[in-house]
């Protein structure tokens, strides 16, 4: 195994062949020039990488459950805050980060919350949520960042319906909302461009936060070998655009000089097959228009 | 007197995790003389099993002396834990690694 990529996050994790979140975790926790501690809320990454007796996790870590990382992260925060004024503080008093670890259902739907409450009162701490559209380790049950038009357990596409019939939930206005100094969406395929981001995050004093696109193999159906690939095509349809809001100020990281049609990317995937027929022609159009109207609107707010 | 009692702590151990690398059904096979070490599928790997490593030749010159020490990265496969998903395979920019049946 690699050691160098081994340093925070191990091998031996049972993450499906071919999943995103493992690149994500390494990268970032890689990045951060301080001890780390981690909170995580259940999901995929909470209950692949700490199967009993064994812990794919080197730095210290916790997880107490689905709704509460944001709570747990900022009271681990305050606690160490506390200790430091006393005699022989743990760590030596040293300056440690504290870094959140959420999957999209435990930060758009369960973990909100939470997560609001910490933004709110300011910790100083990164919340890192790996987006697979989906509650993917208990069998794809739809959440509220599952794309339009997706076929999901909860909303199977048929006769009758297409699918997911909501649109993406926009976390990073809720978030942005809080007046936060940093945050940022990222993308698994550009690693550069995510390593840039932590280190931002990293150093933002107080409260940042990272939404980064990671793709499930399992049950967005489509080859183990193909993630990459997937979480580019993203990219470049401007389905997942890339951007950081530094105090309040837009910035987009990459302009695809000519974007590629959405269908491009839903045809990958298996959860979007039923797209493609004959009879669901306008929902394919519907979906090229929402997402122009997101880029156009993000070009809008980069002036 | 300690306040605060102690919990259950796992601590990681290699000797403990488990391996992965009974999963494969497809196992990466690395062209040597292909890789030119550029470590893309090492970033990507889910498992981080992919490592570069220095590997030596002597490569004769044609002429039959004057043999020099070549040094050059090269991407090497930990089986123990690849999982064998071809993310490697498919992200090589160079095509230097295919995948095999185990």
């Amino acid at each position: 195994m690699n050691q160098e990529l081994n340093k925070n996050f191990a091998s031996g994790h049972s993450a499906c062949a071919g999943c995103g979140f493992p690149t994500i975790v390494r990268t970032i926790l890689n990045e951060s020039k301080y001890p780390v501690v981690v909170a995580n809320a259940t999901g995929c990454l909470e209950v692949t990488s700490t199967l009993y007796p064994f812990t794919a996790w080197k730095v210290p870590y916790i997880h107490s459950a689905f709704e509460n990382a944001g709570a747990t992260i900022s009271g681990i925060e305050r606690a160490y805050k506390a200790l430091k004024k006393k005699k022989n503080p743990p760590a030596g008093g040293k300056k440690i980060k504290f870094v959140a670890f959420s999957g999209d259902g435990g930060t758009f739907d369960i973990g909100l919350q939470a997560l609001s409450g910490a933004l709110e009162r300011g910790h100083d701490f990164v919340y890192v949520v790996y987006d697979n559209g989906g509650y993917m380790n208990t069998g794809n049950q739809r959440s509220s960042a599952t794309p339009y038009g997706a076929n999901t357990e909860t909303t199977p596409a048929g006769s009758k319906t297409i699918g997911k019939i909501e649109t993406r939930k926009n976390l990073m206005e809720i978030v942005n909302a809080h007046g936060i100094n940093y945050l940022a969406q990222a993308n698994v395929a550009y690693l550069p461009d995510l390593k840039m981001k932590a280190q931002k995050a990293f150093e933002t004093k107080g409260p940042s936060f990272l939404l980064v696109f990671s793709p499930c193999t399992n049950n967005w159906k489509f080859p183990t070998s193909q993630y990459v690939n997937i979480a580019k095509l993203a990219t470049e349809t401007n389905f997942w655009p890339l951007y950081e809001i530094e105090k309040g100020k837009y910035k987009i990281n990459k302009i695809i000089e000519n974007p590629k049609p959405i269908a491009e990317f839903l045809k990958t995937q298996g959860r979007f097959k039923h797209l493609f027929e004959k009879k669901n022609r306008k929902v394919l159009e519907n979906i090229q228009e929402m997402v122009d109207e997101e880029w156009n609107r993000l070009v809008n707010l980069n002036k | 007197m300690n306040i605060m009692e102690k919990g259950a702590i796992i601590k990681y151990n290699p000797q403990k995790a488990p391996r992965t690398g009974d999963w494969a059904f497809m196992v990466p096979e690395v062209k040597k003389e292909k890789c030119v070490g550029c470590a893309t599928c090492v970033q990507f790997c889910p498992e981080a099993a992919i490592s570069m490593e220095h590997i030596t030749r002597n490569p004769v010159k044609p002429d039959g002396h004057g043999a020099s020490t070549e040094q050059k990265k090269k991407a090497t496969v930990d089986y123990d834990f690849c999982k064998g998903c071809g993310v490697c395979a498919t992200v090589c920019p160079n095509k230097a690694i295919i995948m095999k049946k185990k």
